[in-house]
């Protein structure tokens, strides 16, 4: 009976000391916040940081979209100011699919490619801002990763037809296994990157803000902001597309 | 050895665990510099085609950090999102 009191003693005196480890005065904080907690299937989930910063990405790209197609409506030969804009976007977006793709179905794929990079670009450097990047949450590189394989295994089976399923059985059919494995292991590898990426800079820059004194987060965090969200936002966006696009080209061609 | 709680021992050692996942870090770095160094090598050569050189270190560069970033992702998970402190605790 001592025991049993003593060992609950323990187990308090444990939750304590990890709760004042995880809540201290300067805790850092890059956790996902859940704001609004509703009922799904019986479930209780939560309406998050993620949620929020992606709705307002969105509201941005649709807003930026809109008064774009206006413009392009009235649009005048000799392109100027936001004309010019929209015009040198779409047309870095098409070379650089064209670049990285051959065949002649690339064309189509300028709308997938562009749309993908422009999101996760955005959500890449959303940090600038003060919002949480939501790239940072694996629940959204997850579903990127998974609709951007989903698009490579319908090339495959497309564009391969049976040969899909053979190609798995190459070059002995003993490697069967492996190359399955291959094929779900881009899902996690992925994700895994843009996800990793992102959560680093993340954790590095709260890291930076909630330790340092608060005269050294005048100005020099910027240098920081500079490389991890921006320079490192803009390169996994860029692989993230690139790979894509080449997984892509690899099923179209057998 | 008494004072020590189970909670403490378990949250002690996936410190110590978190730092070894980190040792990952060591392959990328070595595997990016050989790269960087074979671009910069490849621009020497062939400084007209700079762009595409740059293109495919950055994708090899960033394949390879891949590794890296798992053995990051787990010190992550021991750090912040234990799944080791979490099953004591229900149990």
């Amino acid at each position: 009976m001592v025991n049993v009191a003593a060992n609950a003693l323990e187990l308090q005196t444990g939750v304590g000391a990890m709760q004042a480890v995880l809540s201290s005065e300067k805790s850092v904080d890059f956790f996902i916040h859940e704001l609004i907690p509703y009922n799904f299937f019986g479930q209780t989930v939560y309406i998050t940081t993620t949620h929020v910063c992606e709705l307002l990405i969105i509201i941005g790209i649709v807003i930026f979209a809109l008064v774009a197609r206006h413009k392009i409506m009235h649009a005048e030969t000799v392109p100027r100011g936001f004309q010019n804009i929209v015009e040198l976007l779409v047309e870095t977006l098409e070379k650089y699919v064209h670049g990285a793709m051959s065949g002649h179905e690339k064309k189509s794929y300028v709308n997938y490619v562009g749309t993908i990079m422009l999101f996760i670009l955005l959500c890449n450097i959303s940090g600038l801002v003060g919002l949480r990047a939501p790239t940072a949450d694996y629940g959204t590189t997850l579903c990127l990763a998974l609709i951007s394989v989903g698009m490579v295994q319908y090339n495959n089976i497309k564009h391969n037809k049976f040969r899909a399923v053979t190609n798995l059985f190459k070059p002995i059919p003993i490697l069967f296994p492996i190359n399955l494995i291959g094929e779900f292991a881009n899902i996690i590898s992925l994700s895994l990157r843009l996800f990793g990426n992102v959560m680093a800079g993340t954790v590095m820059i709260s890291l930076y803000y909630t330790l340092m004194p608060v005269v050294a987060t005048i100005g020099i965090p910027a240098a920081l902001h500079a490389y991890l969200d921006v320079f490192s936002g803009a390169i996994q966006a860029y692989v993230f597309t690139m790979l894509t696009m080449v997984f892509i080209t690899d099923k179209m061609e057998g | 050895m008494n004072q020590i709680t189970n909670e403490g021992l378990i949250l002690a050692c996936s410190a110590i665990g978190a730092g070894i996942a980190m040792i990952a870090g060591v392959g990328p770095g070595i595997g990016q510099g050989i790269a960087a160094g074979h671009g910069a090598s490849a621009v020497g050569r062939n400084p007209g085609a700079k762009g595409d050189i740059m293109s495919t270190m950055l994708l090899g560069q960033a394949v390879a950090e891949t590794t890296g970033l798992y053995g990051l992702v787990i010190a992550l998970l021991l750090l912040y999102a234990n799944p080791l402190l979490s099953k004591f605790l229900k149990l």
